[in-house]
């Protein structure tokens, strides 16, 4: 398999970072930011492709962390605001989904193995 | 039909107006996720008034109290809190084989962050509880030939608990003191290890002034008297290397919650070549090879097997940028603020944890002035006293010093926007209670408080 060109490997960067952004807490939201800039920019001068390959897989699978953990939050955070907002008289408005965040994780393929978090190893 | 549709276009508009508005960094300082039920101060009637904004919640600066838990660890345990669900001991179907899996995997992740063998870490419900198993489990096993321990003034209060509960039993301990450093003297603990002693006990980090103790010589000196050596190391692990065996530690105690993994579990590293030997605290199933029974919590472990991976890998990177912040807070209050002393060795410290004491001020109004920052003076567990704590009395601190220190803890997630702003507010506080505090007059004016006699009404 060809190793992946410089154009895919700064997609994938422009990605990441674009995911990191969208962490509702500050915290997170600026640890991945600055890990990925120091990650990538660490990895810059890496020549063998084999490698470049691993540290791009890698990357993939670090991507797919950041955006489960994104929605996970936002949908984790808007739940508690409804929640507050139930214990006032007014009914909930219609269109609230209270378990969101069970329903993202019935998207993790339960009929498979379980992942494996021994690959967890990181790019950045 | 059209209101419900023009509701949600509503609802969708504020979701997106929020994630911009969280991406600004300046105004995301303070900006936090936004503040659920129990801990919202508005009270419930006026809930009924829509939400004006996000509501502001303070820096997190006591990372050693807890820390937060990392995306990866969350993303690794999820799973393990929705589907795979099954009990790692049930031996008869997929749902136990899965859990089990994920626990192995776990323990092996554990023991590569430490140099260990997978064999010799068994699980347990936090680092309290570790310390409860070597301490207990070692010194009652050997009871029959060795009824002595020693351990350090500047222990975690398990660990000191631990201790008094067995002199209640009829074992002797020698409470070792600490220099001015913080650090114990190695000739004593020498002089102090006699022909019954079964087990020594020292912390490698501390978890309110950050010292870190000499762990391979004291390591060296408990091997070459065929002492066991336990040490605690749930401030360290994952922060500085450490390997079991080129420190020659017999037993160890992992906390999950200090290295961003999740609350309520953590491990106990018991060697095994030379085998230890331990006396089960809790009966039960004879899980974790006996010593730990109890069913073992896989969305848990994999969390702390997860934690322990990431901070082996981070381990470098965060100490580098731990140790620029901690340089740029200490430098930025020490060159603002005079009479401010730094608790503990300068030079055998982690520098994430700095205790620093400021003259004339009182702690507790520090910490109540500097509300947009959590922060504590003195450990977690001992914070409901007003007591001055207990391991600055031991390092030979005054009084009125022990009483002004403040823990600043720097994490894996701490910005230098947040140092900074943390400087700041604690160089205007302490300048405003200075100028309020009459001993500060005193002083400004030459007078030694040291020679006052203070007369009693």
């Amino acid at each position: 398999m060809a190793a992946s060109s410089r154009a895919q490997v700064l997609d994938l960067y422009r990605a990441m970072l674009r995911e990191s952004k969208r962490f509702s807490a500050y915290n997170y939201r600026t640890y991945a930011v600055r890990r990925i800039r120091d990650g990538f920019r660490e990895n810059k001068n890496v020549k063998d492709p084999v490698e470049i390959q691993t540290l791009v897989n890698k990357a993939k699978r670090d991507l797919g962390i950041i955006r489960r953990q994104v929605r996970c939050f936002t949908h984790v955070t808007q739940a508690g605001v409804q929640w507050r907002d139930l214990s006032s008289p007014q009914p909930p408005p219609p269109g609230f989904r209270q378990f969101s965040c069970l329903s993202l994780l019935s998207s993790w393929d339960y009929r498979h193995a379980p992942p494996c978090p021994a690959n967890f190893l990181y790019f950045w | 039909m059209l209101l419900r549709a023009a509701w949600r276009r509503a609802a969708v508009a504020v979701t997106a107006a929020t994630g911009p508005k969280a991406a600004a960094p300046t105004r995301g300082l303070r900006l936090r996720v936004r503040d659920l039920a129990p801990q919202s101060a508005v009270p419930a009637d006026t809930a009924a008034v829509p939400e004006a904004g996000p509501v502001l919640r303070p820096l997190y600066m006591d990372v050693q109290a807890t820390t937060p838990l990392d995306p990866r660890v969350l993303d690794a345990m999820l799973p393990y809190l929705v589907n795979y669900y099954g009990n790692p001991h049930s031996r008869t179907h997929a749902y136990g084989w899965e859990s089990e899996a994920a626990m192995e995997r776990a323990r092996q992740q554990v023991a590569s962050l430490i140099g260990a063998d997978p064999r010799e870490i068994i699980f347990t419900s936090g680092a309290t509880e570790s310390n409860n198993i070597a301490i207990k489990g070692v010194a009652r096993f050997y009871r029959s030939r060795k009824k002595h321990l020693i351990t350090t003034q500047t222990e975690h209060k398990c660990v000191l608990d631990s201790c008094r509960s067995l002199e209640a039993e009829g074992f002797q301990v020698t409470y070792l003191p600490v220099q001015k450093s913080g650090i114990i003297d190695l000739k004593e603990l020498e002089a102090a290890i006699q022909p019954d002693t079964s087990l020594v006990s020292v912390m490698t980090v501390n978890n309110e002034i950050g010292v870190k103790q000499p762990i391979a010589e004291i390591g060296r000196i408990c091997s070459s008297r065929k002492v066991y050596f336990h040490t605690d190391a749930a401030q360290a692990v994952g922060k500085i290397p450490l390997d079991v065996n080129d420190m020659k530690i017999d037993l160890m105690s992992i906390s999950g919650h200090k290295i961003y993994g999740p609350k309520g579990v953590g491990a106990v590293y018991i060697r095994r070549r030379p085998r230890v030997r331990v006396e089960a605290l809790q009966s039960g199933g004879g899980q974790e090879r006996g010593m730990r029974s109890g069913t073992v919590p896989t969305p848990l472990v994999v969390g702390l097997g997860a934690a322990c991976e990431v901070a082996q890998q981070e381990m470098e990177y965060d100490h580098k940028r731990i140790s620029k912040l901690a340089e740029r807070l200490i430098q930025n209050i020490m060159k603002s603020l005079p009479d401010v002393v730094m608790n503990g060795d300068p030079e055998h410290h982690y520098p994430g944890c700095i205790n620093l004491s400021f003259a004339y001020v009182e702690g507790e109004s520090l910490l109540m002035a500097l509300k947009d920052v959590a922060l504590s003076s003195g450990s977690a567990c001992t914070s409901a006293s007003l007591e001055p704590s207990y391991v600055l009395r031991a390092i030979g601190t005054d009084e009125d010093l022990a009483h002004s220190s403040i823990r600043f803890g720097i994490g894996r997630f701490t910005t230098e926007e947040e140092v900074d702003y943390t400087v700041e507010k604690c160089i205007q506080h302490v300048k405003r209670l200075r100028e309020m505090s009459p001993l500060w007059e005193m002083v400004q004016d030459g007078i030694d408080l040291k020679s006052i006699k203070w007369t009693q009404h």
